[in-house]
């Protein structure tokens, strides 16, 4: 499958005329791991914000094999995970809730990330930001997931935390051919992860 | 924090217990609020009758319980009625953006723009006047304000990452709005909820008065003081005093804790 972003054009509203990104391609395959780093404001975030879906580009396409992204229904098969885990989660919801809102999922991922049974009785506020990253992790691994967006997916945790998170993504993304857009500051992180690493302009 | 907390929710059972006891016994003394007695009329307050009693000799305390007791009953039923309204108005203007919310936020300013008791005046006379005149005079002239605020909420939500996240691993429109709209909504909901009770008493009660409202022979607020208007002048001060003041009393109790509910819910006063 290849995830496509075709001469995307965008800018927020009520933010003067200058676009956030004009005129982007992009492209990534199943099984690739594409490692993109650019300068704060540069849209990077922006960028993963039109691929998965959240907002409509301004021109442009998001595609999906070919199929426009916004005509999937259901679980969309392109899934963010937000650079900000506690914005991610309802902050009114029992984590229980939010994990399984998408659907059931399977103990083992659970298990593999280290997510405790009796996180999930509590409440957004009462976990840490690692904590809440890896329910979101959990619950965006869905069975119909294709392609992983990371945006600065691993900055709130600590190192160990860190290698043990990304060691479970790329365990998961070979076995299930996954494709993963990875964005980081830190450079030395998308040189061990990435199959190819986008330089410079976002 | 815990103390206004604590102290909030002894106002809102208190009220809540003394709306019912009215209730409950304008609905007992509902027979004695109309029955006349002509060997007892004109009383002046007395033990006996410590509202006295008015011209046909009925007693004012019974009138008085039975006339708030309706007051009561007609303010739930509209105070409920607008702020579903204003719910579900405001919800669908931001869910569905487009058309829908130009209608509705053209019909926010249209309301908003006319004058409260005439618009009442106007609803309750089309509607055939009576309860069902009224509850829907008022219900319909007060949604503007809270379906605005719900409306202003549900457009935030809508950009907070939690609900696009939610909506990108397919969660259905239903239970977007049932699992995470309406928890967040529910504290403007209630506020507006019981500001608008006294706010709904109060108008029923001024256009009964007008004669735009519920019948003469119902022992309504606006009814009582508005026949007691012309007895005044003779010197039956008690015709209107007790039952003003009751009327006067169920709204500031209900404005206090509506008031209070607000600044416990209200983000920037909430930790105070």
């Amino acid at each position: 499958m290849t995830l496509e972003g075709k001469d995307l054009t965008f800018r927020y509203p009520r933010r003067g005329a200058s676009p956030v990104l004009e005129g982007v391609n992009f492209s990534l395959r199943s099984g690739e791991r594409l490692g993109l780093s650019a300068p704060s404001g540069r849209g990077k975030t922006t960028l993963c914000k039109l691929l998965a879906g959240w907002e409509a580009p301004e021109s442009g396409q998001v595609l999906l094999d070919g199929v426009p992204l916004a005509r999937y229904r259901g679980f969309c098969p392109v899934q963010l995970l937000w650079q900000h885990p506690e914005e991610a989660v309802d902050p009114l919801l029992k984590l229980r809730d939010t994990l399984y809102e998408a659907g059931p999922v399977d103990r083992a991922l659970l298990d593999g990330l280290g997510v405790r049974e009796e996180w999930l009785e509590r409440y957004p506020a009462e976990l840490s930001g690692g904590e809440l990253q890896r329910v979101c992790v959990a619950r965006a691994l869905g069975p119909d997931l294709r392609f992983l967006l990371c945006d600065e997916a691993s900055a709130m945790l600590d190192l160990i935390t860190q290698a043990r998170l990304w060691r479970f993504l790329l365990d998961q993304a070979e076995k299930r051919n996954l494709g993963m857009l990875i964005v980081s500051h830190d450079q030395s992180l998308l040189a061990r992860l990435c199959t190819r690493v986008l330089p410079g302009e976002g | 924090m815990s103390n206004r907390r604590k102290s909030t929710l002894i106002w809102l059972s208190l009220s809540g217990v003394l709306l019912c006891a009215v209730v409950l016994a304008g609905a007992l003394l509902g027979e004695r609020a109309i029955t006349a007695d002509f060997t007892r009329k004109n009383l002046p307050p007395c033990p006996a009758f410590p509202f006295g009693t008015d011209w046909m000799g009925r007693d004012m305390l019974a009138r008085t319980v039975a006339g708030l007791s309706l007051s009561i009953r007609v303010g739930a039923l509209t105070a409920l009625a607008s702020a579903v309204l204003a719910l579900a108005l405001g919800t669908a203007s931001a869910a569905l953006g487009g058309w829908v919310d130009g209608a509705v936020s053209w019909t926010i300013d249209l309301v908003m723009g006319i004058p409260h008791i005439l618009l009442i005046i106007l609803i309750s006379i089309a509607c055939g006047r009576g309860l069902w005149g009224v509850t829907a005079g008022v219900a319909l002239s007060h949604w503007p304000a809270l379906a605005r605020l719900v409306r202003g909420e549900v457009l935030q939500l809508r950009e907070a990452p939690w609900l696009r996240m939610s909506r990108r691993l397919g969660v259905p429109p239903g239970r977007l709005l049932w699992n995470h709209l309406l928890p967040h909504l529910l504290p403007q909901f209630l506020t507006g909820l019981i500001l608008q009770f006294p706010h709904a008493i109060l108008h029923e009660a001024g256009v009964t008065f007008l004669g735009f409202g519920l019948s003469p022979e119902q022992p309504a607020i606006g009814v009582i003081l508005s026949e007691s208007m012309g007895y005044l002048a003779a010197g039956r001060w008690w015709l209107a005093l007790f039952p003003g003041l009751a009327l006067v009393g169920v709204v500031a109790l209900f404005a206090l804790v509506g008031e209070r509910l607000r600044l416990l819910l209200a983000p920037a006063s909430a930790q105070e």
